[in-house]
């Protein structure tokens, strides 16, 4: 938990917050509580936290994922209050700053993954088919999310960004590696999916 | 004074244009191509207020914003221009209207307004600048600070008729 808290306190301390509304303010710690949610996914979903059962860690992992929508949106909505125009250019990767279409890619990819998730039982979506939708689009959500912090020049120190930044990729790089995700293998839910 | 521009885009822009001279050059040795115009950066019309007052200084001071203003072409210096600038300060926000300044360009076609400390806004450290004023085509830049501790930043217009 030190490693989410400390790059937000660090940015906490930030000189150029007293030169933003509070909107704006908002916007960004949004978007780092997002960064450290995404730093929580990982390790949920691969027992790394300890005093919670695998049963426990995947409901957590859903929670984590609604709560990551909604601080991507306090921090796309409140950028979009803070300067429309642009906002109006990141999202339709037309801005000139780099980072920008890294964050929007990602921040599809987290929707993506959410709207599936929501209806992953209506839809009738197997484990297999889910793994297969679900670790290309966490992927992208990392590399993006990680890719996008790093090259804003705002409120996080950098030190500790790189840091959080690093913990995301190991995170993400080991619990695929652990569960063996480009694998065809019997899933935690006991289902079978070795027919082929 | 001359202002020797030397980045990316220029150097792109003149090679572009060397090459294009050279290659018509063979057709038509009469011919002279010039200075290219100054492209509208992306992004660098966002927050503009139309008419910004002349000022000698936007709010407090303590940064410099300097840049160049000639005629696409022949590189003729372009005086009395008026080139409007705003950027997120210390003092204010971008859309606010006490962050808008502008400042007309001298003999030499050179400009230079002081104003409050640029800091860094939407993730990049940057200024904006326009030309709006109808005898050449309209231009904005969205120049971007090597530092945001810098305490100065210039953008150069080549301005071709409207």
């Amino acid at each position: 938990m030190a490693a989410i808290c400390v790059p937000i306190a660090a940015a906490a301390a930030s000189p150029l917050l007293a030169w933003r509304g509070p909107v704006y303010i908002l916007a960004g710690f949004a978007g780092m509580i997002a960064l450290g949610l995404v730093l929580v996914q990982p390790l949920l979903i691969g027992g790394y936290l300890p005093g919670l059962s695998a049963y426990r860690g995947r409901r957590a992992h859903h929670w984590i994922g609604g709560a990551l929508v909604v601080a991507l949106v306090v921090h796309v909505g409140g950028l979009w209050i803070t300067s429309p125009p642009d906002m109006i250019d990141a999202l339709s990767f037309s801005s000139p700053t780099p980072f920008s279409p890294w964050g929007v890619t990602a921040m599809w990819a987290i929707f993506a993954v959410a709207i599936l998730a929501a209806l992953r039982r209506r839809l009738g979506l197997r484990a297999r088919t889910w793994r297969v939708v679900h670790m290309p689009l966490a992927v992208v959500i990392v590399a993006g999310s990680v890719v996008h912090c790093m090259l804003v020049e705002g409120t996080m120190e950098t030190v500790s960004k790189a840091a959080l930044c690093a913990l995301v990729l190991g995170a993400t790089i080991k619990v695929m590696a652990d569960l063996r995700v480009w694998r065809k293998r019997p899933t935690s839910r006991g289902e079978s999916i070795v027919r082929q | 004074m001359t202002a020797v521009l030397l980045n990316r885009r220029y150097l792109l822009a003149a090679g572009g244009s060397v090459l294009a001279t050279g290659a018509a050059g063979l057709l038509l040795p009469a011919r002279a191509e010039g200075l290219a115009p100054t492209e509208t950066m992306s992004g660098g019309a966002n927050n503009y207020r139309k008419g910004a007052p002349i000022v000698d200084r936007i709010g407090k001071g303590g940064f410099w914003m300097s840049g160049t203003v000639r005629r696409a072409g022949d590189g003729a210096p372009l005086a009395g221009q008026r080139i409007q600038i705003w950027a997120h300060t210390t003092e204010g926000q971008e859309q606010e209207p006490q962050s808008h300044g502008a400042t007309l360009t001298d003999k030499n076609g050179a400009f230079r307004l002081e104003m409050p400390q640029i800091i860094p806004i939407f993730g990049q450290p940057h200024g904006h600048l326009a030309y709006d004023s109808g005898e050449f085509k309209t231009v904005f830049l969205r120049p971007v600070m090597r530092s945001a501790k810098d305490t100065s930043l210039e953008a150069h217009f080549v301005l071709q008729p409207a």
